[in-house]
C-alpha cells in the first residue's frame, strides 16, 4: 500500500478513536448522574409528594405539594410576564430596528444579560423589589424568573424572525399590507413554532432555577398562595433538604429533582418536535 | 457580418404580431434616478409603460432593470438609503410623492418575485387574505373572488379540490401561478413580474408566459428577464438596459430585429451579457 496512504489511515483511526473516547468521557457522567436520579427519585416518588406539604425537620410524613405549586405558579406568572417582553424586545431587533444602530446596542446588551450569572440576577431583584418592599415574596421570585426569561425569548425571537425570508416580506408588502400587518400575519406565521420554542426552552431554564429565588421568594414551610409572602418553590427546598440531617428530607429532594428533570425534558422535547416540524416543511 | 449574426441567434419574435398600436401610458418615468447610498444605479431613465401593454425589461446583470422595476411599486423604501429623483407617475399621481400612502399605491400596483412566495397559509387564505384588506364580502362572495382569481391564475382545476391545503404543498410552478392569482385577486392596475420564470422548469415557463399574455387583456404589465426568447414571445416593447441606462426603448419586434444601437444588437445577439 502506498506508505503516505497508510500513514493517513493509521491518523485516521488514532483520531477518530480519541474522538469516541471523549463523546463516551461525557455521556458517561450525564447518563450516571440520569441513573442516580432515577434510582432515588424514583424510590420516593408517591402520591404524597403530590399531596402533602413539606414536612417539619424530623418528621417522616409529608411530600412537595406547597413546593410544586409555588414552583408553577411563580415559573407561570415569570413566563407570563418576560415571553411577551421578550417577544416584543426581539420584533423590534428583527423588524423594526433591523438598520438600526441602537439594535447593535441593545442585542449586545442582551447577550450580556443572557450569560449573566442568576444569582445577580437574584441580587438585583433583592435590592429592586424585595428591599423596597420589605419582605421576600413570591412576586418577587416571578420578577427574577421574567428578567431571565426575557434575554432567551429576545435572542430566540430575534433569530426566528431573522429567518423568514425577506422575499416573503415584500410579498406582503406588495399586496399593500401596512408594516404592522406584514409582521403579525406573515412573519409571525412563518415563524411560529420558532417562536413557541424560544418560550418553551426559556420555561425550561427558569423551572430549574435556584439562585434568583434565595433572595426573593425565599422559601415557605406551609402551603400558600399569596404573591406578597414568601413562597415555597421546588428549587430551593431542594437545595434547603439536601443540606439537611434528616433522611427523609433527603429522600424528598430527590424526587424533587427528578420532578424537575423530567418536567424540563418534557419541554425540550416539546420544542424538539415543534423544531423538527419547521424544518419538515 | 453583423446582419448574418442577427438572423441566425436572435430570437424570433411571435410570427405574425405586428406592433399594436400606441396605447396611452399608464405609468410615465421622467428623469429618473436611482440611487443606492452614493452608488448611482440608474441614469436618466425616460420611458412610458402603455395602458394593457407588456413591457419588457432586458438586459445583462447588475444594469439596474429590476432595481427599476422596484420603483415602480416604491419597494424600495423598505430599505433605508436607497432614494429616487425625477418624475414617476401613475395615470397622473405623483409616485414619487414623499406623501403618498405606499400601501393604497402597492394595492394598484401588484409584483410577482423571481422565487415564488407562498403565504405560510392555505391555498384559499393566500388568495383572501389580500382581498380582506381593503374589502368586506360575505363568504359566498369571497369563495366566488378565490375562485376567479384562481382562474385567472391558470390554477382552478389543479386546487379545486384542495384549498385548504397549505400554499407550501404546491410544485414550484403552481406556487408561482398561487403567486399571480393572489396579485390579480386584489385588482391592481399593473404588475410586476420580476423574473418570474427563473426558478421554474420549462413547463410551467410556459404557463406562466401564457397567463402574462392574457393578463395584458386587462393589466399594464412590465416584466424583467433574463432570458430573451421570453421577452420576444410575451412583451409588446422591449426595454434595453446597460449600466444603469436606458439604451434603446422600442416595439419588441424591432428590438430583437433591427435595434438601431449597436449594444442592444451585442446583447441580443449574444456576444455579451
Amino acid at each position: 500500500m502506498n506508505p503516505i496512504y497508510s500513514r493517513r489511515r493509521r491518523w485516521d483511526v488514532i483520531i477518530r478513536g480519541l474522538c469516541i473516547a471523549a463523546a463516551a468521557f461525557g455521556v458517561t457522567w450525564l447518563a450516571l448522574i440520569l441513573i442516580t436520579l432515577l434510582y432515588n427519585g424514583l424510590a420516593g416518588l408517591n402520591l404524597q409528594v403530590f399531596t402533602a406539604d413539606t414536612p417539619p425537620p424530623g418528621s417522616t410524613e409529608g411530600g412537595l405539594r406547597n413546593a410544586i405549586v409555588g414552583s408553577l405558579i411563580m415559573t407561570v406568572i415569570g413566563v407570563g410576564i418576560g415571553a411577551p417582553l421578550g417577544l416584543f424586545a426581539g420584533t423590534y431587533l428583527a423588524e423594526y430596528g433591523r438598520n438600526d444602530k441602537l439594535t447593535s446596542v441593545i442585542r449586545f446588551i442582551n447577550d450580556i444579560l443572557l450569560s449573566a450569572p442568576s444569582i445577580i440576577i437574584g441580587l438585583f431583584i433583592y435590592g429592586a423589589v424585595v428591599v423596597p418592599m420589605r419582605g421576600f415574596s413570591a412576586i418577587a421570585g416571578s420578577l427574577a424568573l421574567a428578567v431571565i426569561v426575557i434575554p432567551v425569548v429576545v435572542r430566540t425571537t430575534e433569530d426566528m424572525l431573522l429567518l423568514v425570508p425577506n422575499p416573503l416580506r415584500e410579498a406582503a408588502s406588495a399586496l399593500g399590507l401596512p408594516r404592522s400587518l406584514v409582521i403579525k400575519r406573515i412573519a409571525y406565521r412563518a415563524a411560529r413554532s420558532g417562536l413557541i420554542t424560544g418560550v418553551l426552552l426559556a420555561t425550561a431554564r427558569v423551572a430549574g432555577e435556584t439562585a434568583p429565588l434565595l433572595f426573593t421568594a425565599l422559601s415557605n414551610q406551609f402551603f400558600s398562595l399569596g404573591l406578597d409572602k414568601t413562597m415555597a418553590n421546588l428549587p430551593v427546598t431542594i437545595n434547603n433538604f439536601v443540606q439537611s440531617p434528616y433522611a427523609y428530607w433527603k429522600q424528598l429532594a430527590w424526587s424533587g429533582a427528578l420532578l424537575i428533570t423530567l418536567t424540563v425534558l418534557a419541554l425540550n422535547i416539546g420544542a424538539r418536535i415543534l423544531g423538527a416540524e419547521r424544518t419538515a416543511k | 457580418m453583423s446582419e448574418m449574426s442577427i438572423s441566425v441567434s436572435a430570437p424570433t419574435v411571435h410570427p405574425g404580431s405586428q406592433p399594436l398600436p400606441e396605447a396611452p401610458a399608464k405609468v410615465t418615468a421622467r428623469n429618473l434616478n436611482f440611487y443606492y447610498g452614493e452608488h448611482h444605479a440608474l441614469k436618466n431613465i425616460n420611458l412610458a409603460l402603455g395602458t394593457n401593454r407588456v413591457t419588457a425589461f432586458i438586459g445583462p446583470s447588475g444594469c439596474g432593470k429590476s432595481t427599476l422595476l422596484r420603483i415602480f411599486n416604491r419597494m424600495y423604501d423598505l430599505y433605508p438609503g436607497q432614494r429616487a429623483t425625477g418624475q414617476l407617475l401613475l395615470d397622473h399621481t405623483n409616485m414619487l410623492d414623499p406623501k403618498l400612502d405606499l400601501n393604497l399605491l402597492r394595492a394598484r400596483v401588484g409584483m410577482v418575485f423571481q422565487k415564488p412566495t407562498p403565504f405560510p397559509m392555505t391555498i384559499y387564505e393566500n388568495i383572501a387574505f389580500g382581498i380582506r384588506l381593503y374589502e368586506k364580502i360575505s363568504k359566498s362572495e369571497m369563495d366566488d373572488r378565490v375562485e376567479k382569481a384562481l382562474r385567472g391564475g391558470a390554477l382552478w382545476n389543479e386546487v379545486k379540490d384542495k384549498l385548504n391545503a397549505s400554499g407550501l404543498s404546491l410544485s414550484g410552478g403552481q406556487q408561482q401561478r398561487l403567486c399571480i392569482a393572489r396579485t390579480v385577486a386584489v385588482r391592481p392596475e399593473v404588475i410586476l413580474f420580476d423574473e418570474p420564470c427563473s426558478a421554474l422548469d420549462p413547463i410551467s415557463t410556459a404557463k406562466v408566459e401564457e397567463l402574462i399574455q392574457e393578463l395584458s387583456e386587462n393589466y399594464t404589465i412590465a416584466i424583467v428577464t433574463h432570458n430573451m426568447q421570453q421577452a420576444a414571445r410575451v412583451s409588446d416593447k422591449t426595454a434595453f438596459m446597460y449600466l444603469g441606462e436606458l439604451i434603446e426603448f422600442d416595439d419588441t419586434s424591432k428590438i430583437f430585429t433591427s435595434p438601431s444601437d449597436r449594444r442592444t444588437q451585442d446583447y441580443i445577439t449574444g456576444r455579451f451579457g
